[in-house]
């Protein structure tokens, strides 16, 4: 199924030196047939927000790791956030990372620090960096705190054709807070972070991408006050696009109640009226792209005191299948997703768009829509284990991908 | 096994009405022992009760000690200064290994919501929550609704302001949720900046006027107020929150009738009370002190009572 070359039929797919051929006259007789009855055969899905961890947390995860965790979930490509121990400041790291990731048919693209040491002074050598192929700059982890930095990076990478990613976070608002504000953080007496510290900044991006006419991209849209003003800035015309993330559309703030530090994220699970409105702004496409903020950690840092464990979740094995189980079609249609999860996030990159088409390049997720599972944190590639939909019962699994030549497929 | 339909006791949001009824009945026994020349019995013998303070604390930890030897239990404290903790154990390790030396009971003080839940899915031992960070002070609740019962014959009905800081307040919280499941009607007064977000969800009243509070109930929980709350910009100064918060004779002269004075302590004698109020005879802090050893009795043997090393011995 590729909706954007409205081929949606059951066909045969000859792949020869990793080029597509779609209903060949003639299978040739030396070709290996893998009968695919039952399955979807999309475009390669592709994460936008990824922690590879690598450098520094190669205990949590590594390159190698995190690509296998992406192949085993469907992704053929990903971006991956530069707040790594160093960060990805320079072309040096960028192009290390690059060359690590280049051997794994999975296609990984850097998203670079815009500011030097992630400490929102110094703009990165940006245009050095884009030639080596970066399309996006982000202090991920933490916003931009000076809008004049935030306004010269988007306004410089602009001139490059590339945006800015924001971590959209009003520091002084959401200080030392552990999950969102509201009923349940004063049910658990954890210290909250208040919706408006996203929105708040949101907003700033919006002014400033109206003021300098420069894109911006903000990223795992968490807030209802963030998705509306979202919806107004693109009713307005300007370039803003935005992600949301699996655990934002499906778990509320509730779920921390347990103390359970799978269910503590940066931002937070929010309450039932914010996953409302982000399951409607993704609904309506005013956030764009649907990807994982895919963030290992290991087991010791997760089994801590609620308030002391570090922020994030995996999501890299569990996405796709959530998508098949829960938003497919109750939030939005295969195509939909499709067009969310494979085409969206490259176009934000300015990258190829794979095709099913004769002559393009094999790029390819293979999912058994109908196959039944249940999530088992052991089983993941990835060196993490840290997900809240460990035990979850899904319908729909990746069950394997094609990229660069090269054919991963499993129980088929 | 438990006396309760519970193992620990964590919240008293997982507690139910009747739970709250037989703890606060079960104390009133136990302080008829408080009471007696020998003041100790051999119900909890063989029991061995870690005190896990791992955040300062005298009142409480005492007051868990004292009702753990009238109770005849080993009780051995371990507190954070000069403890594994400070070289970078894990709370999980320490917990593991205090376990492994075989304890029964781990009653614990910790900075952080939620430990005691934490300790409580990987430890076998029954974990009583003595304060949680701004999350439950279980024990705490538990002997002011004693208090007020005493005082008032019944919590059904009742009104009970709680005055001060309710953002940063484990007490608060406590106290919200045991005496709204008890039928008290609960008033929340302080600044807005120090009323948390949501809390109205409790069916709680909130007011900003110390003066209207006063008129509306029949017994006021002050609560501690701290100076680090002024530095983090929530209110502007001691003198202004004294001003208009603190409670004063003055101030108490108002009430229709005599106002019941609670405060879990320690006070700030001058800030959020004055001391013609603390030591004046509307005033039932000390019981409150008698009473925490009550009910801290009354959860060890509720909880741990029916131990089967202990079984044979009786009340």
């Amino acid at each position: 199924m590729d909706p954007r070359g409205n081929l949606d039929r059951t066909i045969d797919l000859h792949i020869h030196d990793g080029v597509l051929t779609i209903a060949p006259p003639e299978i040739p007789k030396d070709a290996d047939v893998i009968r695919l009855n039952g399955h979807i055969v999309t475009p390669g899905w592709f994460d936008l927000h990824v922690h590879l961890r690598e450098p520094g947390r190669e205990v949590a995860e590594t390159i190698d790791s995190g690509c296998q965790a992406a192949m085993n979930g469907g992704f053929t490509g990903l971006a991956c956030m530069p707040n790594t121990d160093p960060p990805l400041d320079d072309a040096g790291r960028v192009q290390w990372v690059l060359d690590r990731a280049a051997p794994w048919p999975v296609d990984v693209h850097v998203i670079a620090a815009a500011t030097r040491g992630r400490e929102g002074k110094e703009l990165v050598e940006m245009s050095e960096l884009h030639d080596i192929g970066v399309q996006a700059f982000s202090d991920d982890g933490s916003a931009i705190r000076s809008t004049a930095v935030l306004r010269h990076a988007m306004e410089y990478a602009h001139m490059l054709g590339a945006r800015v990613f924001e971590h959209a976070e009003d520091a002084s608002l959401v200080h030392g807070g552990v999950m969102n504000e509201g009923e349940w953080s004063t049910r658990l007496g954890l210290p909250g972070m208040p919706t408006i510290g996203e929105a708040l900044d949101v907003l700033r991006c919006i002014l400033l991408a109206e003021y300098t006419d420069a894109p911006v991209h903000i990223c795992h849209v968490s807030a209802k006050e963030s998705v509306e003003w979202i919806r107004w800035a693109k009713g307005k015309g300007l370039a803003i696009t935005a992600e949301v993330t699996p655990h934002h559309l499906l778990l509320t703030d509730e779920f921390c109640k347990d103390f359970d530090t799978d269910y503590k994220m940066n931002p937070p699970l929010r309450s039932e009226a914010d996953r409302q409105a982000c399951r409607e702004g993704f609904r309506d496409g005013t956030l764009d792209t649907y990807c994982t903020d895919h963030a290992p950690h290991t087991w010791e840092a997760k089994m801590q005191e609620f308030d002391l464990a570090p922020f994030g979740i995996v999501g890299l094995e569990t996405a796709l299948g959530l998508a098949f189980t829960h938003l497919i079609p109750d939030v939005v249609s295969l195509e939909e997703m499709i067009s969310r999860a494979v085409y969206a996030p490259r176009e934000i990159l300015h990258i190829p768009v794979p095709r099913i088409a004769t002559g393009e390049p094999a790029d390819l997720t293979i999912i058994n829509p109908t196959a039944h599972w249940t999530v088992d944190p052991a089983a993941f590639k990835s060196k993490s284990r840290n997900t809240p939909f460990k035990g979850w019962s899904l319908t729909g699994q990746a069950r394997g991908i094609v990229s660069k030549g090269c054919a991963v497929i499993r129980d088929i | 096994m438990s006396l309760l339909p519970h193992k620990h006791l964590l919240s008293l949001a997982d507690y139910s009405e009747q739970d709250i009824a037989i703890l606060l009945d079960t104390a009133e026994r136990m302080k008829e022992i408080l009471d007696r020349p020998v003041k100790k019995v051999p119900t909890l013998r063989g029991v061995t009760v870690v005190n896990l303070f791992m955040e300062p604390s005298t009142r409480t930890r005492i007051s868990f000690e004292l009702a753990e030897k009238r109770l005849s239990a080993d009780t051995l404290n371990f507190s954070a200064s000069g403890s594994s903790l400070s070289k970078g154990e894990t709370l999980l390790d320490t917990a593991l290994n205090i376990e492994a030396m075989k304890i029964d009971v781990v009653v614990m003080r910790h900075k952080s919501p939620g430990s005691p839940h934490f300790l409580a899915r990987h430890l076998d031992a029954i974990i009583i929550n003595a304060g949680d960070g701004c999350h439950e002070h279980p024990t705490q609740a538990l002997l002011d609704m004693l208090t007020l019962r005493q005082k008032f014959g019944t919590l059904k009905g009742l009104h009970v302001g709680l005055v001060g800081d309710i953002s940063h307040s484990r007490v608060a919280l406590s106290n919200i949720i045991g005496l709204s499941k008890m039928g008290a009607h609960v008033v929340l007064c302080g600044p807005t900046t120090l009323i948390p977000r949501g809390v109205e969800r409790f069916g709680v009243s909130i007011t900003h006027s110390l003066d209207e509070t006063i008129r509306t109930c029949d017994a006021l929980n002050i609560l501690r107020i701290q100076l680090e709350r002024q530095e983090a910009g929530l209110f502007p100064s001691l003198r202004e929150y004294q001003a208009y918060f603190g409670l004063t004779r003055r101030r108490l002269d108002q009430a229709k009738a005599p106002l019941t004075i609670l405060h879990p302590g320690p006070i700030n004698r001058g800030v959020e009370i004055t001391s013609d109020v603390a030591d004046s005879e509307h005033s039932v802090i000390l019981q409150q002190v008698t009473n925490g050893v009550a009910v801290r009795m009354a959860v060890l043997y509720l909880l741990a009572g029916a131990q089967p090393v202990a079984a044979e011995t009786k009340m």
